[in-house]
Order: C-alpha cells, then sequence, then structure tokens
C-alpha cells in the first residue's frame, strides 16, 4: 500500500515502464487464454507468410506459426526463464558476497578467487562447454546462466558488505552475538539493497542476450518451445529480404528492457533521495 | 612500493587462475561426449579407423600423462600443435590473434571516445529530452542480440546499397586501409554493442559526483557547467569509468565470436569454438590461455590505473 | 516444344520465377530433367575461358587438412576435387565415365578388375601420372594403420598391382560388379607416390595456391589438364562461410559467385531475387528414423508397419525443408538410381492403417520414446513433434527425447533404440545396403537382418547381368518396404545460390551439391 502510494507520485516514465511492466506480466500469465493458436500449431506450410496474406496479426514464423502466438508463449517462457535466472544468480551471488565480506580471511580469499577464475573464463566457452556435457534442459540452461551472472553480482554484494561490515552496528551485532545469517540479513542485506537493483534492471535483461547468444551457437532453449532469444535467432535470415519477423521478438525484449529500468531508475532516485534527508 | 607489491601479488594470483582454468578445461574437455578421433572421421567412422587415429593422436593416453606433457612443453615456451590439422599452434593462432587485435582496437578506437562524449553530454544535459533520448536509444542497443545487429548492418550496407563488403574476408596481404575498410561493418556493430555500456556507466559515474560537496563549492563559485564536468567531475569519476572501459575492451577480444561468425571475420573467437566442436585439446589451451590472460591483464590495468588516479587508494590506511 | 522455348526465355529474362516455370513446364509434359538445364545454360555449349570462381561454402573447420582420408566436409569436397582427380567420375547425366582412367575391365564373376590409366597426365609438379601412383594413393587409405574413412569400404580389396605404367589390377575378396564406382568416392583422389598428400599436388583442373583451414583456399588454372578445354575459370577462390545468412548476404552483395546449403526456408525468398538462381537439385541424401529391430517393441514387424503409416510425409516435405526435396518410400534409394523399384505402393499418412497394425501385434495404443537433435539434419527437433503429432491420432504416444546436438552421433545414433538420423546416400544400391543394412556393418543402425535380404545383397553384389541385378535388387526393396525397421521419410534436395553470371552444361549431377563436387571445372562465366 504505501508502495503503490510512493509510486503514485512517480513521473511518467516510471509509470508508463510500470505498465508495460504490468501488460507483460499479464500477456505471460495469459498467453494460452489470449493466444489465437497453439504454441506450436503450424497455420501454413510455408515461411513467414505475411499478415494479410495468413489474416492474422504479425504474420507467420519461419515455419508456418502463428506469431502472435509464439510472442504470447514466448513471454511466458522468456519472462519466467529470465525471472528464475536473475533470482538465483542475485540469491547465490548475494549470499556468497555478504558471507565473503562478513567472515573474511581465508573465506573470503577462497570465494574471490574461484570467481576470478570463473569470470578469466570466456563466458560463452564456459557455457559451451557445460552445455554440451549436461546438454541443453532448461534446467541446466538456467543453472549455468544463474552461475555465469552470479559472479558480478558476488563482486557488488562484496564490495558493498565491506564497507558496511566494518560499521558499528555490525560490530555490535557480532559482539551481541547474533548469527552470520542475521546479521547478512538483518544488517548487511538492507544497506546494500539500492545499488543492487540498480544491477538487477541490467541483468535481467543480459539474460535474454546471452540466451540469444546461446541459440546463435545452437545451445539455446530447445525448439518447438517459444523464447524470444530462440525467436530472433530462428528469423533473423528473413531480415535481409526486408521481412521485419525477427525485429518482433528484439523489440519485445527491447521494450521490456526500456520499461524495467525505467522503474528501477525511479526507484534508485527515489531511495537516494531518502537516503540524503536521513 | 606499495603499488609494485600489488601488482606482483595480483600477476602471482593470475598465473595461479590461469593454471587452475588449463586444468579445467582438460578435465572440461575429456567429459565432453566424444574424442578428436571422432570427430575428425565425422558420423562415419569405424571403430578401428577411430582406434588406429586415437593411437597416431596419443589419445590412448591417460589424461593426467597428457596433460603433465603438454604443461611441461608449454613452460618451455612450446605451445605444441594442434592434434587436428598438425599445425604449429604459435603459427595457427598468430594470425588469428593479429587480427582480433585489429578488430578490438579499431572498434575501441571508435567506440571509447563516442561513449565518453555521450556520456559527459547526458550528465551535462541531464534531466532533458536529450538525456532521456539516448538513455532510451541506449537501452535499445544494449537489447538487441548482437548478430541481429550485424544482420541488419549488413542488410542495409552492404545489400541494399552495395557501400561496405557483407563479409570481412581478411588477409594478412591486404594493406592496412583495405583490412579497415573490409572490417568497417564489425566495427560498427561492436561499437554499437559496447558504446551502450560505457556511456550509461559514464553519466552515472559523473552525475554521482555532482552531488559531492567540492562540486557543489565550483558551482556556487560559478563555473561554468561544462567546465566543472570535464575539469573537476570527469578526472574524479575515472575509476568506474576506467573498470567499464576496461571491461569492455575485454570483450572485444574475448567476446566477439558471433560478430566473427556473422561477418566471416577469421579471429580467436572462431577458432576456439570449432577446436571445442572437434575437442583438439591443445588449441582450446592456448586459446582459453589468451583470453584468460587477457581478462587478468587488462583487470589489473584497471586497478592500476584506479590507484595512481585516486590519491586515497595509493596510501591505504 | 515452342512453348517450352518461350517460357525458358521468360525464365532467363527473370519474368517468371522458377518454381512457376516448373508448373507450367510441368503442365506441358516436360517434367524430368528438361528443367535444370535451363538455369542459364546454353544449349550450344559455347563455353567461355577466363575469369575467378568466387565460392562461399559451408562445411569448412580449422581442423581440415589436405589428407583425403580424414576429409568429411563440403569445403574439402570441393577443394579435393579442384586440385586432385579420381579413377573413375560420375557424369552429370549418371552415368559413369573414366577420368584417369582410359578404360576398364572386369574379370568374369567381378572379382577383378584392370583399369588403363590416360596416356600422358601430368602432375602439377610436372611429373608424369603412372599406375603406381594409383596404387601408391589407394594404399594410403588400406595400410594396416590407415586413419582413412575409406578402410571399411576398401577392405573388399585383396591385392593392388601396377601391372605396367598404365595398368592397375585390383582382386577383390569377393565380386563387385560396382567396385568402378567405388573409385568415385570423394576421399581417393590421386596423388604423386613420392609425395605426401599434404603437399597438395595432384592431375585435377586447379593448382592450389594458399590454403587456411577454415577460412580459405585459393588455386589458378591448370594448363595441362587432361579434360580438353577444361577448366573454364582462370583462377578460384573458395572461402569458409558456416553462417547460412552470412552465405546468403555474401552472394546478394556480390562478394562470391555461388554458395551450397541456402536454408530451405529462405530458398523460394532468394529464388525471387534478380540475378541469383536457385539450383533445387534431388540428390541421394535422405532423413531416417531407425529403429532397432531386435528391441522391443519394435521387433513386432507390425509395430514398425503401425510406425511407418503413422507418419505424415506430405506435412514433413513442406513444413521441414519447405518443398525442397520429395517423400521417402521407406527405402535409402532416390528414384532416379539404378534398379529403383517403382512397383511398390507409395507409403502416405494413413491413421486407420497403423491402427489396423497395432491390433495386429495385440496392441490398442503404443508408448515409445524416439530420440533427436538438430545435429541429425536441421529440423529434427520439429520433425520429431510434427511426428509425434501425426502419430498420436492412430494411438501411438511418441515421448520426444531431446539429445544434445553435440556428440549426438557418438553418443545417441547406434546407441539409443529409436533415433533421427541423416543419410548422404550413396550412388549405387549395393554401397547403400552395405553401408547400413548389412549384418554386421559398423554403421547398421537398425539391426533389421531379414535372411533372405542378407543373402540377395550378397547375390546382387557379384552378379554382372544387369537383369537378375534388377530383379534381386527389385525384391530386396519390397522387403525393406514390408518389414524393414528404418523409416524414410524424406530425400532432401541440395539447395545452392548461383550468381547469374555463371553458366552451366544444362544437366547437373545429382550425386552430391554442387555439380557434384565439380562446379569448378563444369561451369563458367556467361
Amino acid at each position: 500500500m504505501l508502495f503503490l502510494k510512493e509510486f503514485a507520485k512517480a513521473g511518467w516514465p516510471a509509470k508508463i515502464g510500470m505498465a508495460v511492466i504490468l501488460v507483460y506480466l499479464f500477456c505471460a500469465i495469459f498467453a494460452p487464454l489470449i493466444a489465437p493458436y497453439a504454441e506450436t500449431e503450424v497455420i501454413i506450410t510455408s515461411p513467414w507468410v505475411s499478415a494479410e496474406e495468413s489474416g492474422t496479426l504479425l504474420g507467420l514464423d519461419q515455419l508456418g506459426r502463428d506469431l502472435w502466438t509464439r510472442v504470447l508463449y514466448g513471454a511466458r517462457n522468456t519472462i519466467t526463464i529470465a525471472i528464475v535466472i536473475t533470482l538465483l544468480a542475485f540469491f547465490i551471488g548475494m549470499a556468497a558476497g555478504f558471507f565473503a565480506a562478513v567472515v573474511g580471511g581465508l573465506t573470503d580469499q577462497l570465494l574471490s578467487r574461484i570467481v576470478d577464475i570463473i569470470m578469466a573464463f570466456p563466458t560463452l566457452f564456459f557455457a559451451l562447454i557445460v552445455l554440451s556435457i549436461l546438454g541443453t534442459s532448461v534446467p541446466v540452461l538456467i543453472v549455468v546462466i544463474a552461475i555465469l551472472d552470479s559472479t558480478r553480482v558476488f563482486r557488488i554484494s562484496r564490495a558493498l558488505a565491506m564497507d558496511i561490515s566494518v560499521m558499528d552496528y555490525v560490530e555490535v551485532a557480532k559482539l551481541r552475538g547474533e548469527g552470520l545469517w542475521w546479521i547478512m540479513r538483518r544488517e548487511v542485506l538492507p544497506n546494500a539493497l539500492t545499488p543492487l537493483i540498480a544491477e538487477f534492471g541490467l541483468r535481467f535483461c543480459f539474460v535474454f542476450l546471452f540466451i540469444s547468444a546461446l541459440s546463435f551457437l545452437g545451445l539455446g532453449i530447445q525448439p518447438p518451445a517459444a523464447d524470444w532469444g530462440s525467436m530472433v535467432r530462428e528469423n533473423a535470415a528473413a531480415i535481409t529480404y526486408g521481412i521485419m519477423t525477427p525485429l518482433v521478438p528484439a523489440l519485445a525484449i527491447a521494450i521490456l528492457t526500456i520499461a524495467v529500468n525505467l522503474v528501477v531508475d525511479w526507484f534508485l532516485r527515489k531511495t537516494s533521495g531518502l537516503r540524503d534527508e536521513v | 612500493m606499495g603499488l609494485l607489491q600489488l601488482v606482483a601479488k595480483r600477476l602471482g594470483f593470475g598465473l595461479l587462475a590461469l593454471f587452475v582454468i588449463t586444468v579445467l578445461i582438460s578435465l572440461g574437455v575429456e567429459v565432453l561426449p566424444g574424442d578428436l578421433a571422432q570427430s575428425i572421421l565425422g558420423q562415419s567412422a569405424a571403430p578401428d579407423t577411430v582406434a588406429a587415429l586415437r593411437r597416431e593422436l596419443g589419445l590412448d593416453r591417460p589424461l593426467h600423462v597428457r596433460y603433465g606433457e603438454w604443461l611441461f612443453n608449454f613452460l618451455q615456451g612450446d605451445m605444441g600443435t594442434s592434434l587436428a590439422n598438425k599445425r604449429e599452434i604459435s603459427e595457427l593462432i598468430g594470425q588469428r590473434l593479429l587480427d582480433t587485435l585489429f578488430l578490438a582496437v579499431a572498434a575501441a578506437v571508435v567506440a571509447v571516445p563516442l561513449a565518453l562524449a555521450l556520456g559527459v553530454l547526458a550528465a551535462l544535459y541531464r534531466e532533458t529530452l536529450f538525456d532521456k533520448t539516448i538513455s532510451m536509444v541506449t537501452l535499445g542497443f544494449i537489447s538487441l542480440p548482437e548478430f541481429l545487429i550485424g544482420y541488419i548492418l549488413v542488410a542495409l550496407f552492404a545489400v541494399q546499397v552495395n557501400w561496405f563488403p557483407a563479409i570481412s574476408n581478411i588477409t594478412p596481404d591486404m594493406p592496412f586501409l583495405s583490412q579497415l575498410y573490409a572490417s568497417a561493418l564489425p566495427v560498427a556493430a561492436l561499437t554499437f554493442v559496447v558504446v551502450a555500456h560505457m556511456m550509461r556507466m559514464t553519466r552515472a559515474a559523473i552525475v554521482n559526483l555532482m552531488q559531492s560537496p567540492f562540486i557543489e563549492m565550483a558551482q556556487l563559485k560559478g563555473i561554468a557547467a561544462a567546465r566543472i564536468i570535464v575539469h573537476h567531475a570527469l578526472p574524479n569519476a575515472l575509476s568506474p569509468i576506467i573498470n567499464v572501459i576496461v571491461l569492455n575492451l575485454a570483450y572485444l577480444v574475448v567476446g566477439v565470436v558471433v560478430i566473427e561468425v556473422v561477418f566471416v571475420y577469421p579471429g580467436l573467437g572462431q577458432l576456439m569454438v570449432d577446436s571445442v566442436r572437434v575437442r583438439d585439446l591443445p588449441v582450446v589451451q592456448a586459446c582459453v590461455l589468451i583470453f584468460g590472460a587477457t581478462y587478468i591483464l587488462l583487470n589489473l590495468t584497471a586497478d592500476i590505473l584506479s590507484i595512481i588516479g585516486n590519491p586515497r587508494l595509493r596510501h591505504p590506511k | 516444344m515452342t512453348q517450352i522455348k518461350q517460357l525458358e526465355t521468360l525464365l532467363r529474362q527473370g519474368k517468371i520465377s522458377r518454381r512457376d516455370f516448373l508448373k507450367r513446364a510441368g503442365a506441358l509434359g516436360a517434367a524430368g530433367a528438361a528443367p535444370l538445364s535451363m538455369l542459364g545454360a546454353s544449349p550450344a555449349f559455347a563455353a567461355k575461358r577466363g575469369g575467378r570462381l568466387r565460392l562461399g561454402l559451408a562445411g569448412g573447420s580449422t581442423d581440415d587438412t589436405l589428407d583425403p582420408g580424414t576429409i568429411t566436409d563440403f569445403f574439402m569436397q570441393v577443394l579435393t576435387h579442384a586440385i586432385r582427380s579420381n579413377v573413375t567420375e560420375i557424369a552429370p547425366d549418371g552415368s559413369l565415365v573414366g577420368d584417369l582412367a582410359e578404360s576398364w575391365e572386369g574379370a568374369p564373376g567381378a572379382k577383378e578388375w584392370n583399369f588403363v590409366i590416360r596416356r600422358g597426365v601430368e602432375f602439377h609438379n610436372g611429373k608424369t601420372l603412372t599406375a603406381a601412383d594409383v596404387v601408391a594413393s589407394l594404399r594410403h587409405h588400406i595400410r594396416p594403420d590407415s586413419t582413412s574413412a575409406m578402410k571399411g569400404p576398401l577392405e573388399q580389396i585383396e591385392s593392388l598391382r601396377a601391372l605396367s605404367p598404365r595398368l592397375m589390377q585390383v582382386k577383390l575378396k569377393t565380386g563387385n560388379a560396382d567396385f568402378p564406382y567405388t573409385l568415385t568416392d570423394y576421399h581417393l583422389g590421386v596423388w604423386p607416390e613420392d609425395e605426401s598428400p599434404l603437399q597438395g599436388t595432384g592431375t585435377g583442373p586447379f593448382i592450389l595456391g594458399d590454403f587456411e583451414p577454415g577460412v580459405r583456399a585459393s588455386a589458378r588454372r591448370n594448363p595441362n589438364y587432361h579434360k580438353e578445354g577444361r577448366p573454364f575459370f582462370d583462377e578460384l577462390a573458395i572461402t569458409a562461410i558456416e553462417d547460412a545468412s552470412a552465405r546468403s548476404n555474401a552472394l546478394r552483395a556480390g562478394e562470391v559467385d555461388a554458395i551450397n546449403r541456402v536454408e530451405y526456408k529462405t530458398a523460394n525468398l532468394m529464388d525471387r531475387l534478380p540475378g541469383i538462381n536457385v539450383l533445387s537439385i534431388t540428390g541421394t541424401g535422405h532423413y531416417t528414423i531407425p529403429m532397432f529391430a531386435d528391441v522391443a517393441p519394435f521387433n513386432d514387424v507390425n509395430v514398425r508397419r503401425a510406425l511407418r503409416w503413422a507418419i505424415d510425409r506430405e506435412a514433413l516435405l513442406q513444413t521441414i525443408i519447405n518443398g525442397h526435396g520429395a517423400v521417402g518410400n521407406d527405402l535409402p534409394i532416390a528414384r532416379h538410381q539404378p534398379f529403383y523399384n517403382t512397383s511398390l505402393e507409395q507409403r502416405t499418412y494413413d491413421p486407420d492403417k497403423a491402427k489396423f497394425h497395432l491390433k495386429q501385434a495385440g496392441l490398442s495404443s503404443l508408448d515409445v520414446q524416439v530420440s533427436t537433435a538438430d545435429a541429425a539434419f536441421s529440423g529434427a527437433v520439429d520433425a520429431a513433434v510434427l511426428y509425434k503429432e501425426h502419430a498420436a491420432k492412430a494411438g501411438i504416444n511418441i515421448d520426444v527425447v531431446r539429445e544434445s546436438s553435440d556428440g549426438y552421433w557418438s553418443n545417441v545414433w547406434l546407441k539409443k533404440p529409436w533415433v533421427f538420423c541423416f543419410w548422404g546416400g550413396r550412388p549405387t544400391q549395393d554401397q547403400m545396403w552395405t553401408v547400413a543394412y548389412q549384418k554386421g556393418a559398423d554403421w547398421n543402425d537398425n539391426h533389421w537382418y531379414n535372411d533372405r535380404f542378407q543373402s540377395l545383397l550378397l547375390q546382387a553384389r557379384a552378379e554382372v547381368d544387369e537383369e537378375l541385378r534388377r530383379e534381386m535388387y527389385w525384391e530386396m526393396q519390397e522387403l525393406h518396404w514390408d518389414e524393414g525397421a528404418t523409416i524414410v521419410p524424406l530425400f532432401n534436395n541440395f539447395v545452392s545460390g548461383v550468381s547469374s553470371k555463371i553458366a552451366t552444361t544444362g544437366t547437373i549431377s545429382g550425386t552430391a551439391e554442387m555439380d557434384g563436387y565439380r562446379a569448378t571445372e563444369r561451369w563458367w562465366f556467361a
């Protein structure tokens, strides 16, 4: 409720952003109800039939499936996967980062070096090897990208927690005999939240791009499930023939990226403003 | 002295990291389904031919023996030969490394000044329509897959109007300017990919600083906004900016395999993906070492530059 | 015929598309080989010399070498044919002709073959070709520690001798009437006996310049080539382009003159472009779905029959390869190949027949797993999902298992009981049946061991009487059609994109893409 009240005061960019996000979420949740066809249903067995010719909203894709339906189901698959990956990445990264910073010493050294090593691997290459070994099922994809993403979150969280953990109130809590988990959750997390949320906005979008790049190398989400990254890849060949099909899922990603960041920007401005008053 | 010690320590850790990486790569490639003999002979490989090829390539020996031998030779400066095509790895990689660096430097020369300029301008006119437009446009570009950017550039500038070549098939004996011309589209594509990130960070770092007391002081003194940003804010915001620039430079060397494929650019990324596919371990090792070392050295450079640029870090308490 | 001529003119002027042309020509009853000959071809055969042919080819890799024994993909297949010659060659019309061999003769029983080597053929280094060079090149593949993919197929050779500088004698362990066909294989180019094949010297139409594996190769015209007047191009430049869109962009931007493996989904779009012709040629390549005939439930012939009637081939043809191919009839032999059994009924999609066969097997429904990945062929995953939908209507529940593409050939194919697969096909029935259907063959992916079939295979191989051979092959095909364990839903075309500046002799080979790998010596600039 408080959030809603605050949000009512936000500027128009944030409101537009939020509206877009809500529309996306609505599409994702109710895709089977809104979509005129089934996810993998072939309408006309010919690639890229135009909207007029096929009598559909956006035309057909490379296998003759309804593009609008695919975009809707794509919202469902892509947004779910992106949210899960980002949350997992932040959970791993933040937990490890805070832990390293609060405990310090050898643990910190060890965790930091492990992260250094993972980061020194070219990311696509890391994914290439792991996905080749374990196969490209969705759960594997989620874990691999989350781990790769979590290294950056680790760095930021650790740096933030380093600053915080030397604060008096943390020292006091330690002396009080509070547990590690309590300190991380109650003292470190609230004070490190703002910059982490800024990071969240960008990380979230990189997931789409990463899946897209993986599908370029044949390791993305496997057909026939619809996801925007793979849809861009599968239809990309059409762009040189002046067919705009691949731009539709690409725009879906771009618009969501912009919307999420508009809201994040508002949130940042608000929280940093609040802090100034303290 | 503190700086030298730090560099030595970081280099030491870097070497250790590279060592661990080579071990992990060996294990990883070993666990991958199939091996080099099978992939050379393809789908139609008969078991006894595969066995013969394995013997010829020395793949019938246990992994730790092969790794030990590779490490021993490597430490003496011998990268070995490609198992797949028997060529010296130093020779195989040399030209491709130069080509990769050529592309990275060309893209950086365009992208870094552009990003800085846009970032400064956006900070100067922050919260105006200009700032918001730039912010939206760059976000849009960040969220486009790089191969799509590549295809769009080719469709427009190579197929529709024949201004630039569609494939950057550069050769070592090409004159410099021809190489540059042939690489125009991949350079443009990479610029689009990296500018957004660097520009946003530049803007954020400067805006962040605009609230600090010394800037407010300068503002009170009535110094022009542009001058404040260029002379006061920018130098103090260098550390995060350098960091993000370095990160993107590393990306330009390490992460461009997709752009290489789209423009048929004969760089290292393609070689590495091919080598992983055929399980040519020595070549994979060499590529990963180059990429890993690039990342570690660039990061170290960033840290040193930040320390030099920031006296407080130079003399830690 | 004048109407055809008119159509041809329209086609040349770009006023009608190739597809329209085929449709209308077909309506005029001019189907068959005729349409192929119209593509930029000049019937008068006024081939012109000169120019630099630039090819953009998929199928090159940084691990390529000039050792012909380990060639697996298209870039090297074209390059090896540009710099080397084989003993025999399949002509564009499908007949077997001599390349380095002037003539050959099989002894009765087809166990002994004598090849007469052409007089005065010179290698690029000036050395004159002798039978000893041919023998040495063939031995490269059959030596004990050979790493060549031809080791298995050449195991039939008992002895190999150069009887004189111009006479090579090959003795086989068992008779093989098709042996001269075997020597057309792309692995079997000839190089000088005193050199390593890695040096790239040959007797081919082009002399190798530089070669950067997975990147490019260049070559210049061999002025002493043994085929009169050929090649027509002065220079050859091949660029490896893996990405299909990059290939078509390079062709459209005029940076290459021809490309291979046009994606089926863009083939018709490309065909509409001015200045570019699309060559869609039926070859021997086919998609298969082999099951292990000795593993339940596939060990019941009625289950196999049910699965064969439960697939909608026509839908797959349109969806997966955009019409660029033909439906298969559960035979790994293409319709245009010798001894194809034309009397067999074409299998169609018939859920009722599938149900009937299920009932025969004593089942009311069936649950089976099929493994697939796009490594099998592009679109194999989509094909499996479509098949699942087709089969559901016959009460067959197919569980589609998506395997990892990387390692598909080493871990899934030949290991799992029912998989999606691709075969490039073979020029003769004997080679095709031997490589994947003979009992004990390394790549037998179906385990279907019908006794009659197996003994016919051996008999037909040694039979030199054409009519008797035909009868045997027809019976084998009938057996396989009725009881076999491999579903062959589709034959896929080779689809290449060729600049309209290029002219061809009129008949394009169906043995392999790019005019049987030999576009470099068969085509010219109009």
